[in-house]
């Protein structure tokens, strides 16, 4: 989301607007929101998108806001989150996406995000999120200061909560890339470590239907490799047509449909174009 | 066919040619892992993974093959056109000397003005001002072209090579060891009985060498399986290649252009050779175009070794693949695998175990 203080309300809104246009004439199905918590913008204002987006493209389904977010308009506008999610869903969103999660930890997230709510809470938010009848996805960042109990803590209250509300439709482990950001210590994710993590979280997380790969952390080659050790569904950008591929680039920030398909053949499986809520679009 | 399989490697038979076809267009992935990784262990059951301190030295980029799959030559009119002094070369072997290295990886392209005395001057001083590093350089295609250039036969060559200081050959240009695949992607450069040659007659001299394959440039699976075939045959006569080091094609800013093999094919194309190459007794996994991570899971696929810790690297680079790795890393690389990390010579000796 572009939400710089250059822009004012009304401009963002507008740019906002262009790119889901842009969006839905290339065949998106989803459009996915997420921005910095804005200190001078109201709640209002995001429902004010929201309606925006739903009345242009009635047919795009929006996932938007983490559960941090959620925490932030409660405060914000003095209500429960069940009611902000209330109001949300209302004005047009239709399921939310699993960051802020990181690792649930307390003694872990004092180090990497100490600024972030706590585990308990975000479990709360997104509980209420759930019974408030959106589905969302789970994360869980890995590969920095954790250990591996902290990991299968995470993993266990993952679970316990899915038993109770099922809303969880993915779980996302996210390798962490210790070059782009300042969490001293952090080791970063070993191809082992990489598989291991998530074969461990498809064999533990059994109440959750899909386990995601991320190839834009992982690369293209590890996350195809991961097809074998539990992952079902890949997620990173995919554009139609990928003109003048780097080839040089294992990580690219996108690949094309081809590209894509291709990968999941080579590795012995069938492409399956789905929407955001796991429908069938496209069966290659 | 994975059980019949599955019961010759417990009883160390040879795979024939259509159960390596199977393997590497039928089989599971992990099921093809786990045999190569089981025959891995029993080949080297002490968990370790080794590596060399190397540094490789590309005395020119100036080369008249100008292969279809390369983005590293250079015609001799171009402006990035090279050619090292010795100087220069003696400067970066110094410095892997200061590195700890003892392993020089000198290559060049096949350049038209270079001829054996060129070289046989060059090894001299090598080994005379760096005696701990091993001279591990010129590929079978070098050496046939030097041959060419002097007048003088391949044998004499080497032989001359040899004497000067040349003490073992990389086992590169390889590329497909299928002669209509070569006419495709390298059809200047020697046939694949001429690089068999190149490696008996080293073989024949007690010079070690290994072996590689370039696969991803459009072979058929057909040709993977008869390139190990016939690198496992030339095993069977002298025992000469220390290593196979199969790596993909990185088909950036070259002529032949296309995707690169993804990550699944490489791991079946490693854990084939691993199996088909059973009397050969190292198996590298190739950091430097997989990767770190695909490196390391590659310790699983059949691979023993992580090759060399390539202070320099310029003809990957020149594809647009340019992963970096330290020393530290390579260590850190394969102790979080589970294995024991050792530094090792040229020719498999253990030098340090961390």
């Amino acid at each position: 989301m572009v939400a710089g203080m250059a822009l004012t309300v009304g401009g963002v809104v507008w740019v906002i607007l262009e790119r889901a246009a842009e969006a839905a004439d290339a065949g998106a199905t989803e459009i996915h929101m997420v921005g910095g918590l804005h200190p001078d913008l109201p709640f209002d204002f995001y429902l004010e998108i929201l309606a925006a987006l739903k009345a242009d493209n009635p047919q795009l389904h929006i996932k938007a806001f983490t559960a941090v977010e959620i925490d932030y308009f409660a405060g914000l506008t003095q209500q429960s989150p069940a009611d902000v999610v209330a109001e949300l869903k209302a004005a047009g969103l239709d399921s939310m996406p699993g960051g802020g999660a990181e690792i649930f930890a307390a003694q872990v997230r004092k180090q990497i995000c100490p600024e972030k709510i706590s585990g308990e809470r975000w479990l709360e938010v997104t509980e209420q999120v759930h019974n408030g009848g959106l589905k969302s996805n789970a994360t869980m960042l890995f590969g920095h200061v954790e250990n591996f109990a902290d990991r299968v803590d995470h993993l266990a209250r993952l679970r316990e909560l899915q038993d109770r509300t099922d809303g969880f439709q993915a779980f996302i482990p996210l390798a962490f890339q210790p070059d782009n950001t300042r969490v001293p210590a952090a080791r970063g994710v070993g191809g082992v470590d990489a598989l291991k993590t998530l074969a461990v979280s498809r064999i533990y997380l059994d109440n959750f239907r899909h386990i995601k790969a991320y190839w834009v952390m992982l690369g293209l080659k590890v996350a195809q490799v991961a097809l074998a050790f539990g992952v079902n569904d890949l997620d990173g950008t995919v554009v139609e047509e990928q003109i003048g591929h780097d080839a040089g680039a294992d990580s690219p920030q996108v690949v094309s449909k081809d590209q894509l398909v291709e990968l999941i053949r080579k590795a012995g499986k069938q492409p399956v174009e789905r929407d955001t809520l796991y429908n069938e679009i496209k069966t290659y | 066919m994975l059980n019949t399989i599955t019961s010759k490697l417990e009883s160390t038979t040879p795979l024939d040619r259509t159960e390596a076809l199977w393997l590497l267009t039928e089989a599971d992935l992990l099921a093809l892992g786990r045999l190569a990784d089981s025959l891995r262990r029993r080949m080297h059951p002490g968990q370790q993974v080794s590596f060399v301190v190397d540094r490789n030295v590309n005395y020119t980029n100036v080369c008249t093959t100008q292969c279809r799959f390369c983005a590293f030559y250079r015609d001799q009119s171009h402006p990035d056109a090279y050619l090292l002094s010795y100087e220069d070369i003696f400067t970066k072997v110094e410095e892997l000397v200061e590195h700890g290295g003892t392993q020089l990886l000198m290559q060049g392209g096949l350049h038209p003005d270079l001829k054996i005395d060129w070289f046989e001057e060059l090894f001299r001083q090598l080994r005379q001002r760096f005696p701990a590093v091993q001279v591990h350089s010129l590929s079978p295609a070098e050496i046939v072209h030097i041959a060419e250039l002097s007048n003088i036969s391949m044998a004499e060559c080497l032989g001359r090579l040899h004497l000067a200081g040349l003490q073992s050959l990389p086992g590169g240009g390889a590329e497909i060891l299928v002669d209509n695949v070569r006419q495709e992607i390298s059809p200047n450069k020697i046939g694949w009985q001429e690089w068999a040659e190149v490696m008996r007659e080293a073989h024949r001299r007690d010079m070690p060498t290994t072996a590689t394959m370039m696969f991803g440039a459009g072979e058929q699976p057909q040709e993977i399986v008869e390139h190990l075939f016939r690198v496992r045959e030339l095993q069977s006569e002298k025992n000469g290649f220390t290593a196979f080091i199969p790596w993909s094609y990185q088909p950036g800013n070259t002529a032949l252009g296309g995707e690169q093999a993804s990550g699944v094919e490489y791991l079946k194309v490693l854990a084939l050779s691993r199996l088909i190459l059973d009397n050969v007794p190292n198996i590298q996994a190739s950091w430097v175009t997989q990767g770190a991570r695909m490196a390391q899971v590659a310790l699983y696929f059949g691979a023993n070794d992580l090759g060399g810790t390539m202070l320099e690297e310029n003809v990957v680079a020149a594809a647009g693949v340019d992963f970096r790795m330290s020393r530290e890393e390579i260590i850190e690389l394969a102790r979080s695998a589970g294995f024991q990390p050792v530094r090792r010579t040229t020719t498999y000796e253990i030098l340090e175990e961390y």
